[in-house]
C-alpha cells in the first residue's frame, strides 16, 4: 500500500476545481480541498485498496462540505459575486465572459444539494451512479436533483441574459 | 420505440445514453422543439461549466496542500505505519476477529493503542471528540460507552495537560484514548478498553510498534495501553504515574 499522498495527488486538481465551482470561493475551496485531504489522511486505512480513490475522496469533500454548510463555515447561498467576475479566465471571448457571469451568478442561487448534482454530473463528469454514492442518495434522487438543477440554472441563466423580462413556463 | 422520458433527455446531454437509443432521441427531439431547447441549455450549461472551471486544473497546487502533513508527519513514518496495518494489523484483527485464533488480548490491545495514537496523534484540528474543558462530560460520556469506571488520568506533574479524548472502536467493542500533550507538543495518549480480561495479568508490558512505544496493562475489566514516541524509562515512569493514579 503506497502513500497516501502519492496516491491522492492526482486527483487534487480535481478536488480543486469542483471545490471552487461548489462554494463560488477561492479560499473557501482551498479550505475544502484541505479539509478534505485532512480527513482523507486520518481515514485512508479504511479505504479499500483497488477502489476507485477519486470516488472516495469526493465523498469525503461532500461529507466535508455538508458538515461546513451544517456548522455555518459555508454559507450556502449569498456568495459575493462581484470579486468572482474579475476571476473569468481572459481566454474567454466577451460574450461568453458574460455568460460564464450569469452561470456563476446561477451556480450561487441553486440549493447546495442541486449544485452538487449539476457539478458532478456536468463538470466532473461522474456517472449517474457514481454521483449517487458519492452523495450517498439513491439514483432517483440523483436524477430528480440533475432534472430540477438544470432548470433552475437555465431559468436563472435565461433571466439574467434578458434582464426585465422573466421566463414564464 | 420506447417514450423518450426526462431521464433519457439527461443521459442524452452527458452522453450516458445507450447508443442503440442516440437515434429515437434525436428523433424525438427533432419533433419537439421545446425538449431540444432544453437540451441544448443543459449542453451549454455544461460547456459554460467547463470554461470557467477548467482553468483551475493548470494551476499548479498550493505547496500547503499536500506537503503540510507531510511536513508533520514524515511519509516514511506514514508508509511504515500504513504497511504495518495493513500487513499485521488489520489483518490480523480480521483474521482474529472471523476464527478467534485466541492469540492473546493483550498484544492486540498494544498494537490497536498503537494504531490509535498512529492516526490521531498528527491531527492538528481535531485530535480529539471532545476537549478537556469538557473534562467531566467526557470521562462520564466513555465511562457509560465503555459500560466501565474510565478515569482520565492527571498527568499535570509530569508536565502533560489533557487535550480531550474520543471514542474508537476496537474490533469488537468501543475503546476511549485520552491525549495529552506537554508543552513543547510531544503527545501521549492513554487507550482503554475492555474485553482485554482474558489474561489477569497486570503486570506492566512493553511494546514497540514503528516507532511507538507502548506500556499495556490489565486491570480488572479494563486494559490500558498508553503509547508516546519518547524514551522507553520516560514512559514507563509516566505508566507508572498513571497506574497508581488509577490504584491508589
Amino acid at each position: 500500500m503506497a502513500d497516501f499522498a502519492a496516491q491522492a495527488a492526482q486527483y487534487v486538481p480535481r478536488l480543486r476545481r469542483y471545490a471552487l465551482a461548489l462554494t463560488g470561493d477561492r479560499h473557501r475551496a482551498d479550505d475544502l480541498v484541505q479539509d478534505t485531504l485532512e480527513r482523507g489522511w486520518s481515514k485512508f486505512h479504511l479505504w479499500r485498496q483497488g477502489s476507485d480513490l477519486r470516488a472516495w475522496l469526493f465523498t469525503i469533500m461532500h461529507n466535508t462540505f455538508v458538515n461546513q454548510l451544517r456548522h455555518g463555515v459555508l454559507r450556502d447561498s449569498g456568495v459575493p459575486l462581484d470579486d468572482q467576475a474579475l476571476e473569468v479566465p481572459v481566454r474567454a471571448s466577451q460574450e461568453d465572459a458574460l455568460e460564464i457571469r450569469d452561470l456563476e451568478a446561477a451556480l450561487a442561487k441553486l440549493p447546495a444539494d442541486f449544485r452538487e448534482v449539476v457539478l458532478l454530473v456536468g463538470l466532473e463528469n461522474l456517472r449517474y451512479d457514481e454521483a449517487a454514492q458519492v452523495l450517498g442518495v439513491p439514483l432517483g434522487t440523483v436524477m430528480s436533483r440533475l432534472s430540477r438543477g438544470r432548470e433552475q440554472l437555465r431559468r436563472l441563466m435565461a433571466e439574467a441574459a434578458s434582464p426585465g423580462l422573466k421566463i414564464v413556463k | 420505440m420506447t417514450a423518450i422520458s426526462e431521464i433519457d433527455l439527461h443521459k442524452f446531454v452527458d452522453g450516458q445514453l445507450d447508443p442503440a437509443r442516440v437515434a429515437e432521441v434525436e428523433e424525438h427531439l427533432a419533433a419537439n422543439p421545446e425538449a431540444a431547447e432544453r437540451v441544448a441549455a443543459y449542453r451549454r450549461q455544461n460547456e459554460v461549466l467547463h470554461a470557467r472551471f477548467d482553468p483551475v486544473l493548470d494551476e499548479p497546487v498550493p505547496s500547503g496542500l499536500l506537503a503540510k502533513r507531510e511536513s508533520r508527519w514524515s511519509l516514511a513514518r506514514y508508509a511504515a505505519i500504513v504497511a504495518w496495518m495493513a500487513v499485521g494489523g488489520v489483518a490480523g484483527w480480521a483474521l482474529r476477529s472471523a476464527l478467534d485464533m485466541g492469540a492473546p488480548q493483550s498484544a492486540t490491545l498494544a498494537r490497536q493503542a498503537a494504531v490509535a495514537h498512529a492516526v490521531y496523534v498528527p491531527e492538528v484540528r481535531h485530535p480529539v471528540e471532545v476537549g478537556a474543558e469538557q473534562e467531566q462530560h467526557l470521562v462520564t460520556w466513555l465511562s457509560k460507552r465503555l459500560g466501565a469506571d474510565v478515569k482520565a488520568p492527571s498527568l499535570a506533574d509530569m508536565g502533560y495537560a489533557l487535550v480531550g479524548g474520543r471514542l474508537l472502536p476496537a474490533g469488537d467493542g468501543p475503546a476511549a484514548q485520552f491525549m495529552y500533550q506537554d508543552r513543547e507538543g510531544r503527545r501521549l495518549t492513554l487507550y482503554v478498553r475492555r474485553g482485554a480480561e482474558v489474561n489477569q495479568e497486570t503486570a506492566f508490558r512493553f511494546a514497540q510498534e514503528s516507532g511507538v512505544g507502548v506500556f499495556y496493562w490489565v486491570d480488572g475489566p479494563l486494559g490500558y495501553a498508553l503509547s508516546g514516541d519518547l524514551e522507553k524509562s520516560e514512559l514507563l515512569r509516566i505508566a507508572n504515574g498513571v497506574y497508581h493514579q488509577l490504584n491508589p
